[in-house]
């Protein structure tokens, strides 16, 4: 176990006697990232802080190389071999040189190390032409460039990022994903990277943690969390948009069909008829296509004729809703509706791969059958 | 961008410019601590602490005498101008080393509760009654001063007093008292201030009051006040100095105070008061009393 | 009004030829409510710094001294002060009354609270989670403070001249605890009382001129130093 730099046992904070952060384990090792996204509230910052020997946990154990902390002296120590990057930059005012060399003055590292390492950093996030600016008068970009060579140049085991790029916009956001990403797998660190944008979440590693009132509810790659959610929740909040129970009406090799509103579909695998099942479908794998021929049953496409009631643009795609029974979302380019010519009201076959249905609850029925509510993804 | 070794020569003169705050914070928390250690008993064992009234400090006759003294006598006199009653309180809780006030009646008393080891006078001049020109209470005919009182009680006109427990303040009262009147009501009036103060106070208000010469003779030019009765026995101001007991009391410089009453009655310091205002008012303000008793002088 | 102008030419008759007493006098003045300021600086900047950051059980008590300890009236500290320095006080054996010591004592009570106040005020403007990413980049808590203090830098210059002022200006106090002993304890404002006691409002005049003159260089030196380090 050498290589863990954090552990999490049994903790639990509680704030005015309600419980905002119950982790029965968690453990982040040398050189991996852990991302952990979650709402707004959901505990995140908490969680970080509880990681950074920032907050004490109201119950259980913060381990850090393998030693319990809660001492003040010697979590000072431990302090000092990580770093925090927080949403805003909060720049001192100072130049950027000074502000990125903040944290080597506070372990008393001065002189040509010091010169050397925060010239390195500097240079390395692309900002050295900016070292004698005062920090208070750079952009937000730069700003958090700067945030995170504050961070790094500490060299730590541990890195804490509390949503560094929330602030930001488009393409300095993505400009700065690509640099920490390259960053992050040069240097040997633990890396906890916290977000509530889950656009943002695969960023930087493939391992993900949904964190929803404190606990962690689902753990594993971006592939399982997104596309194989463990509950209701979790599957809303990664925009899995599409949640409706099917009602079994027959059951024919490893096929069966099953009713959805007024639609029926096939889903895999084997039911007993009259069973009630907890479905849900990513928007981005419904495609859209103009009625043409049967429909057929029972295959490995489900093709459901309905009519378009609403297109919503964002970006350069759109979340097209059809009324097919059950009301569908799809989320489509823009390209393919223009070539179709999709208006609302348009009659249209909306197609999903069987495969693509995921079993959210093998036993459970879901009474309404309106699209959840879902997050809203045209925003960063 | 520029090539890193650019940056590094840019970068050491910013370093220094941090925490700058702290850095000069620091230099001042060593400073003031070194100054605080070296600092300590600053009171010299040879300061003498002279309590004495607002009228001798403000005349200038302390400016002549302290600086005479010290540089015939080991000691430091440290005047604190405070005012007869104040100077008197002083020394009954042993603040003070010496007293130099015009207060014969309350002064007698801390002589006979034994806190006064010896009391001497050292000059005197003349209370003054002064008012405005007018006169409307006739004072300048009056035959004594408490006559004076009267004729000022019996008219229109006010009357301001110190109010301030003053050895000027103490004379007044005694003169009420002699005159049988309790002086109240709104024509009578307490300024609760110094002398000048006062003496402008009433100027300003066309008033009558009581003033010791010297403090008059100073500002006359800025007040439209005429003196209207002086040279009165009872309105004789007597300088005493009064040297406490310094075996009643653990602090008290008795030995300084000893010296400086000492000299105050030399003829060396004589000489001085003799001739203290001449050059200034044309007149002294003081009259020597150096070895004169109380009784001979009233007589 | 021509005897303020004539106490202003005075003044600067004084000024030019060096007047020894003046000169005195101003160095008295200088020295007392500079080390004043600097004690009440050295207490007071950490203690506001403390308040402004730290919740801890009693601090609104904390606050209610402090306040009230900015507005206290001068007189009742230099009463108090002169209370505890007599022979016979409790403090009556550091022999401070009459001395330097015992100015620089009273204008410390006054100037103290006043910049423990606005120094409270200035660090409670930062952004308290400035704080946590100090502590996330390995600070301790002490200089955690100093970096907060640091940023609050151009406010408390402001303290700074709230407390020199309050001290500076202060003259029942220093009258009592001082004495107002000519070369030894007396301040301008000392003898600006004195001189307009005696009737000479002209010097009177003049050491009010030079007060303020005084008052005003710390002032525009300060204000300078504040506006230069300003960022736009």
């Amino acid at each position: 176990m050498t290589s863990s730099v954090v552990e999490l046992r049994e903790v639990k904070v509680e704030r005015d006697g309600r419980t905002v952060l119950d982790i029965q384990h968690l453990q982040l090792e040398l050189g991996k990232t852990l991302t952990v996204i979650g709402p707004n509230g959901a505990g995140k910052s908490t969680l970080l802080r509880v990681v950074g020997l920032l907050e004490r946990p109201t119950h259980g154990t913060v381990f850090h190389h393998g030693e319990a902390t809660g001492d003040g002296k010697q979590d000072l120590i431990l302090r000092r071999r990580l770093a925090v990057v927080m949403q805003r930059p909060f720049m001192r005012n100072a130049s950027t040189w000074d502000n990125v060399a903040t944290g080597l003055k506070f372990r008393g590292i001065g002189g040509s190390e010091a010169k050397r390492r925060v010239g390195d950093w500097l240079d390395r996030l692309g900002i050295a032409h900016l070292a004698d600016r005062n920090a208070r008068e750079l952009s937000g970009g730069e700003a958090q460039r700067a945030s995170l060579a504050r961070g790094l140049v500490l060299e730590p085991d541990l890195l804490l990022l509390d949503e560094p790029f929330a602030a930001l916009d488009e393409p300095t956001r993505l400009a700065l994903h690509d640099d920490l990403r390259n960053i992050l797998q040069k240097v040997q660190t633990a890396t906890l990277f916290v977000t509530h944008n889950r656009i943002e979440a695969q960023t930087l590693s493939d391992e993900l943690a949904v964190l929803m009132d404190g606990n962690v509810r689902q753990a594993g790659s971006s592939y399982d969390v997104f596309y194989r959610p463990n509950s209701e929740e979790v599957a809303t909040f990664v925009g899995m948009e599409n949640i409706f129970s099917a009602h079994i009406i027959e059951q024919s090799g490893g096929l069966a069909a099953a009713r959805v509103g007024r639609a029926e579909i096939t889903l895999v695998g084997s039911w007993q008829q009259g069973d009630y099942v907890l479905l849900g479908l990513r928007p981005e794998t419904v495609q859209i296509e103009p009625v043409k021929g049967e429909h057929t049953r029972l295959g490995s496409t489900n093709r459901l004729q309905g009519r378009i009631t609403a297109i919503m643009p964002f970006g350069g795609q759109a979340r097209v809703i059809i009324n097919c029974g059950f009301p569908l979302v799809s989320i489509v380019t823009q390209q393919s509706l223009m070539a179709m010519r999709a208006t609302p009201g348009m009659s249209v076959l909306a197609t999903f791969q069987t495969a693509a249905l995921h079993i959210i609850d093998r036993s459970r029925q879901r009474v309404t059958l309106t699209p959840t509510s879902r997050p809203d993804t045209s925003k960063p | 961008m520029g090539n890193p070794a650019d940056n590094i020569i840019r970068f050491r003169d910013s370093t220094v410019r941090d925490f700058t705050f702290w850095r000069i914070f620091d230099i001042f928390a060593i400073v003031v601590g070194l100054v605080a250690i070296t600092a300590c008993g600053s009171a010299r064992e040879t300061d003498v602490i002279l309590a004495t009234t607002t009228s001798t400090n403000d005349s200038g006759l302390l400016d002549v005498l302290i600086p005479d003294f010290e540089s015939i006598s080991e000691f430091n006199i440290k005047p604190i101008a405070v005012g007869t009653g104040k100077a008197l309180a002083m020394a009954e809780r042993g603040e003070a080393d010496v007293l130099l006030v015009h207060a014969p009646t309350a002064e007698k008393v801390l002589v006979e509760s034994g806190v006064i080891k010896r009391r001497s006078l050292v000059m005197h001049n003349f209370f003054q009654v002064v008012g405005p020109e007018n006169d409307p209470a006739h004072v300048a005919i009056a035959v004594s001063a408490t006559n004076a009182l009267k004729a000022i009680s019996e008219t229109d006109t006010l009357f301001i007093s110190r109010g301030d427990d003053s050895g000027t303040h103490k004379m007044e009262l005694a003169l009420w008292q002699a005159a049988g009147i309790t002086p109240k009501g709104s024509r009578y009036q307490e300024s609760g201030q110094g002398m000048g103060a006062t003496l402008r106070i009433a100027s300003e208000k066309s008033a009558y009051t009581l003033t010791d010469y010297g403090t008059y003779l100073a500002l006359k030019e800025n007040l439209d006040l005429t003196p209207l009765l002086g040279e009165d026995r009872s309105l004789l101001n007597i300088y005493s100095v009064l040297e406490l007991d310094g075996d009643r009391f653990n602090n008290v410089n008795s030995a300084g105070g000893k010296d400086f009453a000492e000299y105050l009655l030399s003829p060396r310091a004589q000489r001085l008061i003799e001739t203290f205002g001449v050059d200034k008012y044309g007149e002294p303000l003081f009259i020597l009393d150096a070895g004169t008793s109380e009784s001979e002088l009233v007589r | 009004m021509e005897l303020i102008w004539n106490g202003i030419v005075q003044a600067f008759k004084l000024i030019f030829h060096l007047d020894s007493e003046l000169m005195n006098i101003l160095w008295v003045t200088i020295r007392v409510s500079g080390t004043a300021t600097l004690v009440s600086l050295l207490l007071g900047v950490p203690l506001g710094a403390l308040l402004g950051t730290w919740r801890f059980p009693g601090r609104s008590a904390a606050l209610s001294i402090i306040h009230t300890g900015m507005g206290a009236p001068p007189v009742v500290v230099g009463l108090f002060v002169m209370i505890m320095l007599w022979r016979s006080g409790p403090l009556g054996g550091l022999n401070f009354l009459y001395t330097p010591w015992a100015m620089i004592l009273a204008q410390t009570i006054i100037a103290f609270p006043i910049i423990t106040g606005f120094s409270m005020a200035a660090v409670a403007q930062i952004d308290p989670q400035l704080r946590q990413q100090l502590l996330g980049l390995g600070a301790s808590r002490i200089q955690a403070l100093r970096a907060v203090v640091q940023e609050a830098r151009l406010p408390l210059l402001t303290a700074i001249m709230a407390g020199f002022g309050g001290a500076i200006s202060e003259v029942g106090a220093v009258m009592m605890v001082g004495g107002n002993i000519k070369g030894e304890t007396r301040v301008l404002t000392t003898a600006t009382v004195l001189e307009s006691g005696k009737g000479e409002f002209g010097t009177a005049i003049a050491l009010s001129v030079i007060l303020l003159l005084l008052v005003f260089g710390v002032i525009v030196g300060l204000t300078v130093l504040q506006q230069r380090n300003r960022i736009t």
